[in-house]
């Protein structure tokens, strides 16, 4: 092997100084080198690579199955082709919860951006403008754990706190005289649930960012503003807020990038048939179609349709934050 | 500096909400702890619930602890969480390194490769296909290789790797040393923060896991913890054991602690290394 490589160096790197070798010949000699030096390095590629060939490319040659009529027992080749082709998609787009699906993936989900945002934003103004560093300490500790808790355990936390009979704000509700409410079993309710608790889950995640633009803002301009007279609040309105402006807007396109991502963990640990025609969202749906019902053909379609909805959302949402000097990676 | 009425008054705002904040962020799990610790004598006498109750008992630890189902769950996730971590570990190292170096030929393209499926995912059926295809339902495996890299975090690693300065790289080549002992002997030993950083993400996501377990894994020996607390929690009121002098929501709730004991034990030390996690995904690659 090392032997090899030595000849191999040795004929490379002579042949570019060989008199008369057409310049597209000589680039990839040097092209070829310049891999047989980087063995070691695809070397180390291989595996990976080959995981996101088989997991992550893989999955993208089985979506052929939502042209076809798939059977389990044929396989995806052996399964006969839709008649027509998009029969499937038109099944779904012309179906009844085509547009039930997508209401509640999309309100879920932007009711989701919207109150995330604007409560960890809060929490980041007011952890800037507290004096005391161990409060501010302790509040950013504590804040910071729920976002490390799974789904499973915050459904949890919700039945102990919501359940009709034994949950600890329906008895309080019950004390105050009122009637408990099925929080978790009621449509009106039920999106709500989803909403605060998930800015529940991420409140202090989610401020780490803003407060770490507001850190970055000149600390002179604060200096000017209070010679200038203005005081505390004066100065969160403008210089504060101004200051952090361009991250809430590129943070706030690039979550409307995801905005078919309503959750799928979050939803599926959450809902119960009582509240599927305000929780059923996309990813839901296409889970109990081709696993449960095992219509596999349908639920392909349907997620195709999403990712590539999401596909263009996210390239549209990247366009539009470059605009604010920002981008995606 | 001279403080002003206004000043007081921000302040004294500042921090009530501070400490509501402090609050709402704990108590719901305190109050979830305090169920578990309830006997049943004290839900009797006050009718439910409360927040302290007089005098606690372990009972419902016990109880859930005897049963196989928790302790068999609780192996699972324990695997899942070592192995499933350990694998990541290599797999992004392995992926990050080389794609940090700039010399290597084809490095935009699987760049691009690796980014687009960050854009682009075939969706549940698909994968599934595939992981039915590789053999892997109904296996322990299931539940590590479908997400065995996060690009995110590769990501991370990559710029990380990228920032550590060439020349070490270059001086340790002139002594005559390979690409894997370069990674294992200079680039690794000088990572470990990002390591440690990207390794406590991974296991946080494979102690939570329970998305790829309902997907692809219905044998009931095989089912992690999440899954376990999750078939406990949306059992209902009904089907309470009549021989135990417990109620399933007292069971409920010691559940949700064994699950989230691990998280909070451990989170006041590794606080520090995930708030830096965030920084480092903030940097643009």
């Amino acid at each position: 092997m090392t032997q090899l490589s030595k000849v191999a160096e040795v004929v490379t790197t002579r042949s570019p100084q060989a008199p008369g070798r057409p310049p597209a010949r000589k680039h990839r000699r040097r092209t070829a080198t310049r891999i047989w030096r980087a063995r070691s390095l695809y070397i180390m590629l291989a595996l990976p690579l080959l995981w996101f060939a088989t997991y992550r490319y893989g999955p993208m040659y089985g979506l052929i199955v939502a042209f076809k009529d798939y059977n389990l027992g044929l396989g995806i080749l052996g399964s006969p082709w839709a008649d027509p082709w998009y029969k499937y998609f038109e099944q779904f787009f012309t179906s009844q919860y085509f547009t039930q699906l997508l209401t509640n993936t999309f309100l879920i989900s932007l009711y989701k951006i919207v109150w995330g945002t604007s409560t960890s934003i809060l929490l980041a103004l007011l952890l800037n403008e507290c004096r005391l560093s161990w409060l501010r300490r302790w509040v950013q500790t504590l804040s910071y754990m729920p976002h490390f808790l799974s789904w499973v355990i915050i459904f949890g936390i919700a039945l102990a706190l919501l359940s009709p009979s034994t949950g600890l704000v329906n008895r309080w509700i019950e004390e105050l005289g009122g009637t408990p409410i099925g929080f978790l079993t009621s449509t009106e309710w039920f999106r709500t649930v989803l909403v605060a608790s998930d800015a529940w889950k991420d409140l202090g995640w989610g401020a780490i960012i803003y407060l770490a633009a507001i850190v970055g803002i000149d600390p002179g301009l604060y200096e000017a503003a209070r010679v200038d007279g203005a005081g505390r609040l004066r100065q969160i309105w403008h210089i504060t807020l101004p200051g952090i402006r361009n991250v809430i807007i590129l943070l706030f396109v690039l979550k409307l990038g995801s905005l078919l991502e309503a959750g799928f963990e979050h939803v599926y640990v959450f809902y119960n048939v009582q509240v599927y025609p305000v929780a059923d969202i996309i990813d839901t749906w296409v889970f109990r179609t081709g696993l449960e019902d095992l219509n596999f053909s349908l639920a392909a379609a349907v997620g195709m349709f999403k990712s590539l909805v999401g596909l263009s959302l996210v390239l549209l949402a990247n366009r539009l934050a470059r605009r604010w000097d920002g981008q995606l990676w | 500096m001279v403080s002003t009425r206004e000043d007081r008054v921000v302040n004294a705002v500042v921090y009530t909400a501070l400490v509501l904040v402090g609050v709402i962020s704990v108590f719901p799990l305190l109050f979830v702890v305090s169920a578990s610790l309830t006997p049943y004598s004290e839900i009797l006498r006050n009718g439910g619930y409360v927040v302290i109750p007089r005098s606690i008992t372990l009972d419902a630890y016990q109880q859930l602890l005897s049963e196989p189902k928790i302790p068999r769950a609780l192996m699972v996730t324990t695997f899942i969480t070592v192995v499933g971590t350990a694998l990541n570990m290599v797999l992004s190292v392995l992926m990050a390194y080389p794609l940090s170096r700039k010399d290597l030929p084809g490095r935009s393209f699987f760049l691009l490769a690796i980014l687009f499926t960050m854009l682009f995912n075939a969706g549940i059926i698909p994968t599934y296909l595939v992981v039915k295809a590789t053999g892997l339902l109904d296996t322990v495996w299931a539940m590590i290789i479908p997400n065995a890299i996060w690009v995110f975090n590769v990501l991370v690693l990559k710029t990380f790797f990228e920032r550590l300065p060439d020349e070490i790289v270059d001086s340790a080549r002139i002594d005559g040393a390979g690409e894997f002992t370069i990674l294992l002997r200079i680039i690794l030993p000088l990572s470990t923060p990002v390591l440690l950083t990207i390794g406590l993400f991974y296991a946080v996501g494979h102690w939570n896991e329970f998305l790829q377990a309902v997907l692809y894994v219905r044998v009931e020996e095989l089912q992690p913890l999440q899954v376990v607390v999750r078939e406990l929690l949306t059992r209902s009121q009904s089907a309470e054991n009549i021989d135990t002098a417990l109620p399933t929501v007292t069971l409920q709730m010691a559940a949700i602690v064994i699950a989230a004991i691990p998280m909070i034990v451990v989170y006041p030390f590794i606080q520090k290394h995930f708030q830096k996690g965030v920084m480092l995904g903030s940097i643009k690659g």
